[in-house]
């Protein structure tokens, strides 16, 4: 069985095993032929390699960053709908999906959904708006930033294999040995979990760190850190907290490799292995985690809610204030995880007094955004529907937050549907919606033509009402007792509340079909939908100021800035858009194929050591560290844009500008829109 | 203005050699005291900790540069964070760990 050439792989690594796993394989497989064909009839391979793939410009990386999150996303929600099914059938009867199945089910779903849909789309969002927000041509290290974007490519494709070759683990998403370990999952499962785990938690510090470096130090001249918007605020603070907390998720699971792969004895049984340790790790990593993914959405939801009021963010100061405390809070609650692990009374009330405290700047948050929207000129958008969709049910999540932050309410429903109907009020509002506004919102800046509005309601309306559906009844179970992730269960008054969470999941299934007709319409009317201007909303942030969609220099002067929302300001003073009166060269960094080499090795490596094929690993290894390695000695790494051609182009976009009529606030929404906009008086 | 070069460089050359020797010295007193054994277990391991601990000041204040000048504050409140972070997650972790050992033992 095991041989030189394949490692462990073999026949019965297919997914013959059961009809639902052959048709899902069936899917992706389909799937990726489909996209092969597309880009054929495209004539599109060489457009697609030296415009996106190998491009290091921090926009083309933050777009793909959020077409990878969408494919993932897709396949989640598909999983959540499944799961649903199940359980909706599952009294007293073993259902259509197997113990295992559904273990693997609950397992990628959570996986897939904070590693490879949260993180890689609200990524992609920074990576595309941040350097526009303040100011800068590119982050500090663009090469990175595709290598970056290479290796959480690694670990999505690894997942997409893991459906198609093997099982995927049955662990969950946080892995909890000694379950994971080999003595009780001998299969590749968790080594698949592992290794794209590894892959794009790599990425994902490095991105911190590119994300940090870039704010402090390509700031526009005159843009202090207090008057930076709140976005790059946010951008800043969960920089940091990747930095620190990327890397106990790192070395939590590299341990566990070493446990299966080097028969040492970290977290196992016997021999003095301490579980309990990797769950400590996990969570240090963990709880920063949820804020990493919660504070992008509390930024965009400060840009969207002034922008669409027309007013100045309410206490911009104490909102700052309040997301630096947040940030640093959560390094102290990580303990509220696990509760009930046998620490004394003591510890858990420290750690359930630090987590209640959380709640007092998130409150002060919500009050300044309630305080933006009193008096001023509010435009019912699609970015301001989910904002006060999100300060609602945020607010009820936030709630059962605080009641879980007792221990001994914790107790009571730890492991039970409450705390999945808890984090998904958390996450769903706080993290998705946030970035299904960011998308709508930014969208026109990064195509040049706005989405279709009617659909995007119609995305909104299914997104909300599935999430209230889906998950509201799941606190009532949960407070009934039902345990989660349970395939089949023997109590009959759960059963009501589960008929109703499907129909949940079926109207977010909606919502994802609803998207996709957006964006095929908003194409489709891309003309009538253009706002070449660039500034469609009225807004009031650097990225405005420029053409939608933005040159690759993004300015062509770097602006300089002498207060909070300075595009804003100059705005109200009539001194927007004016044309500079000399032009400089402008040197960018060009394109490599670095970040794709290492995409494609460090997927090859995570494939053969999940798969135990030991030449394939090292030649995944060397071709990775080589490419680097390689491109060091390059020392051609920039080019240079010419004055002459950016007069050209930017007098071209000036014209345009000229010519164009500034639109009532009240027609933002209809074609007359090109990208400007009257100041309401 | 290349003598005041000349200056700025040889006040660099001394810092470094400063750090140099500092480094030196905090290295070979812990390696001493083990080697040659002549103090107890206890205070060897405290003159270990506190040499490592002089070691990480020398390498901020002489080879990256750290001072409590103004230019140098961004960094300095960088490292002071970093610091926070890492007493919490260490800290934490034993804290944690002992206390459920001491439960089940």
């Amino acid at each position: 069985m095991r041989h030189f050439l394949l490692g462990s792989l073999g026949y019965d690594a297919l997914p013959f095993y059961s009809l639902i796993a052959t048709f899902a394989a069936s899917i992706v497989v389909l799937g990726a032929l489909a996209v092969l064909v597309f880009v054929t009839w495209l004539k599109g391979w060489r457009a697609l390699w030296s415009d996106w793939l190998t491009s290091v410009d921090h926009k083309k990386i933050g777009i793909m960053y959020v077409v990878v999150s969408f494919v993932m996303l897709a396949r989640a929600v598909v999983e959540a709908v499944v799961m649903r099914s199940q359980q909706a059938v599952a009294y007293q009867n073993p259902g259509f999906i197997p113990p295992e199945h559904f273990a693997q089910l609950f397992t990628t779903h959570g996986t897939i959904m904070i590693f490879f849909m949260a993180m890689p789309f609200l990524i992609g969002i920074y990576n595309f708006v941040l350097p526009l927000q303040i100011g800068a041509r590119d982050v500090s290290f663009p090469v990175m930033n595709s290598i970056s974007l290479g290796l959480t490519s690694a670990g999505a494709v690894l997942l997409m294999i893991s459906l198609c070759i093997g099982k995927f683990s049955t662990g969950g998403w946080t892995g909890y040995p000694p379950y994971t370990e080999l003595s009780f999952s001998p299969g590749v499962g968790v080594d698949y979990w592992i290794w794209a785990l590894t892959l794009s938690s790599v990425g994902n510090t490095m991105t911190g760190i590119n994300f940090a470096v870039t704010i402090y130090k390509k700031r526009a001249p005159g843009m202090t850190l207090f008057r930076m918007p709140l976005f790059a605020w946010t951008a800043l603070c969960i920089s940091i907290l990747m930095i620190f907390a990327m890397p106990p998720l790192t070395v939590a699971t590299l341990m566990l490799a070493m446990d299966r792969y080097l028969d040492m004895h970290f977290f196992t049984n016997e021999l003095g292995g301490n579980m309990m340790n990797y769950i400590n790790m996990f969570w240090l990593f963990g709880h920063p985690e949820v804020y990493i993914l919660i504070l992008p959405a509390f930024g965009v939801y400060s840009e969207t809610i002034a922008t669409f009021s027309n007013k100045r963010l309410y206490g911009y100061t104490s909102l700052v204030w309040a997301t630096v405390s947040i940030a640093v809070l959560s390094f102290t609650v990580w303990l509220h995880h696990f509760f009930t692990m046998g620490q004394d009374g003591n510890v858990n009330a420290v750690f359930g007094i630090a987590t209640m405290l959380i709640a007092i700047p998130t409150g002060v948050k919500v009050y300044d955004w309630l305080l933006t929207m009193a008096r001023g000129r509010i435009r019912v958008s699609v970015p301001m529907l989910y904002a006060c969709a999100f300060m609602m049910l945020f607010v009820v999540g936030g709630a059962t937050g605080v009641m879980l932050a007792n221990p001994g309410f914790d107790y009571q429903v730890h492991n039970t549907l409450f705390l999945v109907a808890h984090f998904h009020n958390m996450l769903i509002p706080g993290l998705l919606f946030g970035m299904l506004s960011a998308y709508h919102y930014w969208f026109p800046k990064a195509f040049g033509f706005r989405l279709h509005e009617g659909w995007g309601r119609i995305v909104f309306g299914c997104w909300v009402g599935g999430f209230i559906l889906a998950f509201m009844p799941l606190y009532i179970v949960g407070a009934l007792g039902m345990p989660r992730r349970s395939q089949e269960f023997f109590e009959a008054v759960y059963r009501p509340y589960l008929w109703v969470a499907l129909c949940g999941a079926f109207l977010v299934l909606g919502a994802l079909v609803s998207m996709v007709i957006q964006l095929w319409t908003s194409i489709k009317n891309r003309k009538a939908l253009a706002v070449p201007v660039g500034d469609p909303w009225n807004g009031r942030t650097l990225e405005w100021s420029i053409a939608a969609p933005p040159p690759e220099y993004n300015f062509a002067l770097i602006p300089k800035i002498d207060c909070v929302d300075a595009f804003h300001e100059a705005k109200k003073h009539r001194d927007a858009w004016r044309a500079p009166e000399h032009y400089f060269d402008i040197e960018l960094p060009s394109n490599t194929p670095v970040g794709f080499v290492c995409c494609v090795a460090g997927g090859v490596f995570g494939f053969a050591l999940t798969w135990h094929i030991w030449w394939a690993v090292i030649l995944g290894a060397a071709v990775f560290f080589g490419a680097i390695i390689l491109r060091s000695f390059n020392r051609n790494t920039t080019y240079i844009v010419p004055a002459s051609e950016i007069r050209e182009n930017e007098e071209r976009w000036l014209l345009t500008l000229r010519e164009t009529a500034f639109i009532d606030n009240d027609a933002m929404f209809t074609t007359a829109n090109n990208g400007l906009v009257k100041e309401p008086i | 203005m290349s003598d005041h070069h000349e200056a700025e460089r040889r006040q660099e050359l001394h810092g470094y050699v400063i750090g140099l020797i500092l480094a030196v010295v905090l290295s070979a007193l812990p390696f001493g005291g083990v080697m040659l054994g002549l103090l107890p277990k206890t205070s060897l391991l405290w003159l270990i900790a506190i040499a490592a601990l002089c070691q990480v000041i020398v390498h901020f204040r002489f080879f990256l540069h750290i001072d409590l000048s103004r230019s140098h504050r961004d960094d300095l409140q960088l490292i002071l964070f970093s610091l926070l972070i890492v007493a919490l997650m260490v800290g934490g972790t034993l804290w944690v760990l002992s206390n459920q050992r001491h439960m089940m033992g």
